[in-house]
């Protein structure tokens, strides 16, 4: 037999889940052009990428010249830039690529919705991501639920006021390895991975105001303690989607930036460039406004029954 | 001895687990939205077969654990080992009472089984899924009962007891699944 056909070439997705893809897409782009939103497409290779410290960018480099860039983890930078140049509600579908995220529910090269509400705050995009879900999903209900409340339903603790020595000793008992020394996100992380999302049950449940120190691009808000205007939506306990009230204030998102790639290097992670354009849009005026990131393929993995990524994407990573 | 990152595991990977030789059953990779990656692992401890969970943060790396399956005769036992033989090297393994466990009353002289071989010596032995042993104790058979499902005790000639259907005869060869301790079928020469 010839090499040609022992190799695999088919794809991984039934041609009957492609069709249900291309069907979801479509109703998809019929729910933004109803309310009047704008499709827009921004470069998935730019000149600088996220500074978040636990995702990690492709970079590429052509071998002759030597330009390149990063391919995109998001486009929310420049989605951003759009809005601060008054481009009113956007949304765009497109891929993104995160580098090592590779499981059940991650594949590198991933597709993604995101879109931006100049005129809603993050309680009212959640309102429109069960809007949207409801359309796909035919979920009929959602719950709500802080944060803090999640943690103390289903982790019994409180994740605003709990010792970090407690913290670390709940995440031991619960099989994290090198729990006793992880720091207070690790801690954080793994307990709401493998305690409160599995504990949420079916249905659509969207957890909001998370701490501070999981703020990302979210603007915070002050009280005791003080939250971030984040939230997440979960399906059937799987993470499908990360909104933010917007960070709209330049000094406060330099700062972030600082503190971001301060730590990259503390922890000898690759550095990335200041993301200098985003700085300058929001000096000249980022409107007030809510923005939410879904994930394409765990959505449709969802609305098809399908058991991993893999089956509903044509071809994956190790197929590709 | 080489170590593991999180992101060379897979199923049937070797490792040292609190000072135990593991092997990887399952692994899923597990990332909070903006947070740290985990790998969720599910490991069986090769010494006591228990099976446990344990969550690793991305990046981690565990000590490799020296462990290799071979294939070897068995040949003999001496009352506290039984002794194998790899038919290449004919390098010869004793293994202890524990290694060998259950399996000793599935195996006979010349059965090639699977020693399981932690630092060299012999940690596991493992039956082939199916052996072939003769009946030297049963109450006499019922000629032509084939259909009534009914059971009765026989002895096979290793010493192990099990279930067979009431046609069973002393002197026959029956098939057994080691796995299940469960009779499979008569065996005709």
């Amino acid at each position: 037999m010839s090499e040609g056909l022992k190799l695999e070439w088919r794809p991984g997705a039934p041609v009957e889940t492609l069709q249900a893809r291309a069907r979801i897409l479509s109703r998809i782009r019929g729910f933004f052009s109803e309310r009047g939103m704008l499709e827009v497409e921004t470069p998935l290779l730019c000149g600088t990428t996220t500074s978040e410290l636990h995702i990690e960018s492709f970079s590429i480099q052509d071998r002759n010249s030597g330009a390149g860039g990063f391919l995109q983890t998001s486009p929310e930078s420049c989605m951003k830039r759009l809005l601060a140049a008054g481009s009113g509600p956007i949304y765009q579908i497109c891929k993104a690529f995160r580098v090592g995220e590779v499981g059940r529910l991650h594949n590198p090269e991933f597709s993604m919705l995101e879109w931006y509400r100049p005129d809603l705050g993050y309680q009212g995009l959640m309102d429109e991501v069960g809007d949207l879900l409801y359309l796909i999903l035919k979920l009929r209900s959602q719950r709500r639920i802080s944060y803090g409340e999640a943690f103390r339903r289903y982790a019994g603790i409180d994740p605003f006021r709990i010792s970090l020595a407690s913290l670390c000793r709940m995440a031991h008992e619960n099989g994290l390895s090198g729990g006793k020394e992880a720091d207070r996100e690790q801690c954080l992380g793994f307990l709401l991975s493998l305690q409160v999302q599995p504990a949420l049950g079916a249905g659509l449940t969207f957890i909001y105001d998370f701490p501070a120190s999981q703020a990302a691009m979210a603007r915070m808000r002050p009280g005791v303690p003080a939250v971030a205007e984040r939230f997440e939506a979960y399906v059937d306990g799987v993470e499908l989607a990360n909104g933010y009230g917007e960070l709209t204030d330049p000094l406060e998102q330099e700062a972030r930036l600082c503190a971001d790639l301060e730590r990259r290097a503390a922890i000898g992670i690759a550095p990335v460039p200041m993301d200098k354009k985003l700085l300058a849009a929001l000096r000249a005026g980022l409107p007030p406004c809510a923005g939410v990131a879904l994930g394409l393929d765990r959505l449709i993995m969802l609305a098809t029954g399908s058991a991993s990524l893999a089956s509903v994407l044509s071809f994956s990573s190790t197929q590709a | 001895m080489a170590r593991y990152s999180t992101n060379e595991f897979k199923s049937g990977l070797k490792l040292m687990i609190d000072g135990d030789p593991c092997a990887i059953i399952e692994n899923e990779f597990v990332k909070p939205g903006k947070g740290q990656a985990f790998c969720r692992v599910k490991l069986r401890n090769l010494k006591n077969g228990r099976v446990m969970e344990r969550t690793y943060k991305s990046g981690e790396s565990m000590e490799a654990a020296d462990v290799v399956d071979l294939d070897l005769q068995y040949l003999y036992a001496d009352g506290e080992e039984c002794h194998f033989m790899d038919t290449n090297s004919y390098e010869q393994y004793a293994a202890s009472e524990a290694a060998v466990g259950d399996t000793r009353k599935w195996i006979k002289e010349e059965d090639m089984c699977i020693v399981t071989l932690w630092n060299g010596a012999p940690l596991a032995v493992a039956a082939p899924n199916f052996v072939e042993l003769e009946v030297t104790d049963t109450d006499p058979g019922l000629r032509g009962d084939t259909a009534s499902g009914a059971t009765k005790p026989a002895t096979v000639e290793t010493g192990a007891v099990i279930r067979v259907p009431l046609f069973v005869e002393i002197g026959e060869r029956l098939k057994i699944d080691t796995r299940t301790g469960e009779y499979v079928s008569r065996v005709k020469d």
